[in-house]
Parts: structure tokens; C-alpha cells; sequence
């Protein structure tokens, strides 16, 4: 036994500790690198007025779509929430509170919150709806305003490997928000498609070290495309 | 005649120059791409996390975990790599990226951008468009020139919530190539076809045209 070990046995023991109100921090772009199966477990719990930081909502059968239909996310925070009719009807109608935030300031939001960094200065938004009320400072002449960084009480984090001490390696761009993401939690959930055992992995290509990680679980994963678009090669026929 | 949204594009794409790092927003900044003049290279960035973004995928290279920022399928071209979202927006914050192309709802004068809201209509949020028009020099907007009520898209002043503040120096639209210079829209050059009246009709912001004012050429 190591205490390093960060696997759990259950989707149940994973997402253990989650209690209505609090504020989950995910990773993903679109469908792309979504802890599926956490979202799952989520749904499954059945817990309330959440408040979610995430890109974007998923879908309406799938991501983080599936809380929408049990009105269990009251607050979300995201850069992007087209493509999703319930969505778009529960923010209509005021049920769920939307702040958008800019694509780049939501990922160092969480970036600064996992590095202990409580705010930063950035141009984004300045003279924009998102940045009114906000701190205005100019430096060299050009004006920035002060974006306040995010923490959660959990980070749920999809990557492609990790050894059992929560080392993690994404694989291409469903990497996005994920290691971000794991910095950011009170408690860092993490599911990946293979565990492999400590010294497995190279250190030189670990995009997250396990220091951030506080739970490990292995699944198999849909992987929904949102946009298949795929370009005709030509034939023998040159048609 | 209006352009077609492939030969703005193609207009677009005479902008692209050798070495280039760009970065294409949805609609017609995507078709940028099928433009690219063959004795340049140009690596396109992808904000969700690619830099070096190929084409579309076949049926067998499909890869659900390899996407583009408008959530398509694609392909990694040679000499591609990944990265996080944070360190994407580094590249765009941090003036890293040589050429932003992206659409909008309106451009006015002082250079100010409208392109994520319409509020009561259309909430569906600004993704990377705001750290975008933020961190780049050069950026070229591309829309039409005016609504399909014929209402200008060029105005004197933005009437929906920006998506960015005096940031704004190139626009290429169905009708016209401008820049704005000096708090006026200039009048570069104008679509075969069609003649610097009808521009002046569709543009509330004031216009200038150009001494060296000339028809596009493709």
C-alpha cells in the first residue's frame, strides 16, 4: 500500500463528499475530454443547486446537459452555451443563473485559482458587458480589468493515462480546460481509459503531476462527437 | 455583385502571408483556409489547444478527441502540436498570433466589435472572440455589409454589447475592403460590380474613400 495510491473502486467513492450548493469545476471544450461517467455519477446523486464552471453545458442527453433536465445545476459559468435548447430555455426564463466569461479568462481563472493567485489584470472584456463593475487599471497606457480567479469544492477531470499515484497524461485536443481543471478543486477527481502502475509513465511527458489529484478511477468512455465533418477523398476513379 | 462567401474568403487569404501563426473564426474565416496560396505556409491555431490544425478528417481518421474550436472533427498537419486552453489564450492574450480572421454582428468607427449578443434573441455566449479581439494587432472582421433589411452593419456607433473596445482596424465585407483610420471608415477597395455609391448607401459610420480607391481583384 502507498499512500500515494489515488485510485478508488467506485463512482460512488469518487464523487463522495459532493453535497447540494456546492461548486464543481469541470474540464472539457463541447464534448471533447468531458469526465462522462462523473457527470454520470453526478446525475445519479441527485444533488442540488450547483453551481458549475465549465466551458460549455454539454448537450441535452449528454455531458453536462443531462444535470439541466433535473434542475440540479442553479448557477453555470462558461465562455459558450449554444447547441443546447434546454439550456437556452432555462436561461430564458431566469431558472438558471448564466455568467459568461471569456474563453481564455475562464481557463486562467482556473489556472490562477490552482496556483493560489486570487486575481489578475487582462484587456478581455474591458469595455465590454464583462467588464463592468470591475476594477479598471492601466499599464503602459492600454486598460485591463481585474478578473477574480475560481476554486472548487471538487475539480472533475477526464485525462487518457495515469499511473496510480495520479501522474496524468491527456491525449490530443481533449486536453483543453482538464489540467487547469485539476488544479482548481477542494478535491481533484480524476478518470482516465488506462491506469498504469508508478514509473510506467515517463516523467518528461506528464502534463499533470499527481500532486494535484486526490482520486483516480478507470472507466470506458462514449466519446459523443458534437460535429462529425469528415472531407471525400477521391476514389481510383479520381471521383 | 455582392462577393459570395467563398470569394471573400479568397480575399481574405491574399492578406496571409509566409510564416504566419492565424487564427480563423467560425462561418467564412473557416473557409480562409481552402485559399491559402500555394507558396506560403501558414499554421493555423486553434483556441480550444492545436496549433498546426489540418483538414477535415476521412471516415477512418475520425478521432473524437481531436477537434477544432468550432467543435468539428479535424486532422493535425505536420509539425502540429496541443496544449491546454490556458496556454492557447497565452498565445492569443500575449500578441503571439500574426492574423485573427472573425465575423460579427457590427463594426463602428471608433473600432469597437459586436458579435456574441443580441439580447432577448441570441445568448449563446462569446467563447474565445473577446480574448481574441483583445490580445491581436491585426485582425480583419468579415460579414456582410448590411442586414437583409438592408440596415448597415458599418455604424457610427454599436448599438449591441461589445465584444471588444477600439480594437478593430480591418474589415472585409460582402461589398468592400475598409480600414478604419483615424475614427472613419476608408473605402479601399469595392467588389467588381459594384459601384461606391451603393457603399456609401449601406455605411452609416462615416465614410472616405480612398485616393487610391480600386476595384478587387482576385
Amino acid at each position: 500500500m502507498s499512500g500515494f495510491n489515488k485510485v478508488v473502486a467506485s463512482y460512488q467513492e469518487a464523487m463522495a463528499g459532493l453535497e447540494d450548493g456546492m461548486t464543481v469545476i469541470a474540464g472539457g471544450f463541447g464534448l471533447c475530454g468531458i469526465p462522462e461517467n462523473l457527470i454520470s455519477e453526478i446525475k445519479h446523486k441527485g444533488t442540488q443547486n450547483l453551481t458549475v464552471v465549465s466551458n460549455n453545458c454539454g448537450v441535452d442527453d449528454f455531458g453536462l446537459g443531462i444535470l439541466l433536465s433535473d434542475r440540479q445545476i442553479k448557477k453555470i459559468v462558461a465562455s459558450y452555451v449554444g447547441e443546447n435548447a434546454e439550456f437556452e430555455r432555462q436561461m430564458m426564463s431566469e431558472e438558471l443563473k448564466v455568467e459568461l466569461t471569456p474563453q481564455g479568462t475562464l481557463a486562467e481563472k482556473m489556472r490562477a485559482g490552482g496556483a493560489g493567485i486570487p486575481a489578475f489584470y487582462t484587456a478581455t472584456g474591458y469595455g465590454t458587458p464583462v467588464g463592468e463593475g470591475k476594477e479598471v487599471r492601466t499599464f503602459s497606457g492600454r486598460n485591463y480589468i481585474l478578473e477574480e480567479s475560481i476554486r472548487g469544492d471538487f475539480a472533475i477531470v477526464k485525462a487518457w493515462k495515469a499511473d496510480t499515484y495520479g501522474n496524468l497524461v491527456y491525449r490530443k485536443t481533449a486536453r483543453n480546460f482538464n489540467p487547469m481543471a485539476a488544479t482548481a478543486g477542494k478535491i481533484t477527481v480524476v478518470e482516465v481509459e488506462e491506469i498504469v502502475q508508478p514509473g510506467e509513465l515517463d516523467p518528461d511527458q506528464i502534463h499533470t503531476p499527481g500532486i494535484y489529484v486526490d482520486r483516480l478511477i478507470q472507466s470506458s468512455f462514449e466519446k459523443r462527437i458534437e460535429q462529425r465533418t469528415v472531407r471525400t477523398v477521391p476514389n481510383d476513379n479520381g471521383e | 455583385m455582392a462577393l459570395t462567401r467563398e470569394q471573400m474568403a479568397q480575399r481574405v487569404a491574399q492578406e496571409l502571408q509566409d510564416g504566419y501563426y492565424v487564427n480563423l473564426g467560425i462561418g467564412i474565416p473557416t473557409l480562409v483556409a481552402n485559399f491559402v496560396p500555394e507558396d506560403i505556409e501558414v499554421m493555423l491555431q486553434s483556441e480550444n489547444g492545436l496549433l498546426g490544425m489540418g483538414q477535415f478528417p476521412t471516415e477512418d481518421e475520425i478521432d473524437a478527441d481531436l477537434i477544432n474550436a468550432g467543435k468539428q472533427t479535424v486532422t493535425m498537419a505536420t509539425g502540429a502540436s496541443v496544449f491546454s486552453s490556458a496556454e492557447s489564450f497565452a498565445m492569443i492574450r500575449g500578441g503571439h498570433v500574426d492574423l485573427t480572421v472573425l465575423g460579427a454582428f457590427e463594426v463602428d468607427v471608433h473600432g469597437n466589435i459586436a458579435s456574441y449578443m443580441i439580447p432577448g434573441k441570441l445568448i449563446k455566449g462569446m467563447g474565445g472572440a473577446m480574448d481574441l479581439v483583445a490580445g491581436a494587432d491585426n485582425i480583419i472582421v468579415t460579414m456582410t455589409h448590411a442586414s437583409k433589411h438592408g440596415d448597415s452593419k458599418l455604424l457610427a456607433n454599436c448599438t449591441l454589447p461589445l465584444t471588444g473596445k477600439n480594437c478593430i482596424k480591418k474589415i472585409l465585407t460582402d461589398l468592400a475592403y475598409l480600414e478604419i483610420i483615424d475614427g472613419k471608415f476608408q473605402l479601399l477597395e469595392y467588389a467588381p460590380g459594384v459601384t461606391i455609391e451603393q457603399i456609401k448607401m449601406l455605411t452609416e459610420g462615416e465614410l472616405v474613400i480612398s485616393d487610391n480607391v480600386k476595384e478587387m481583384s482576385f
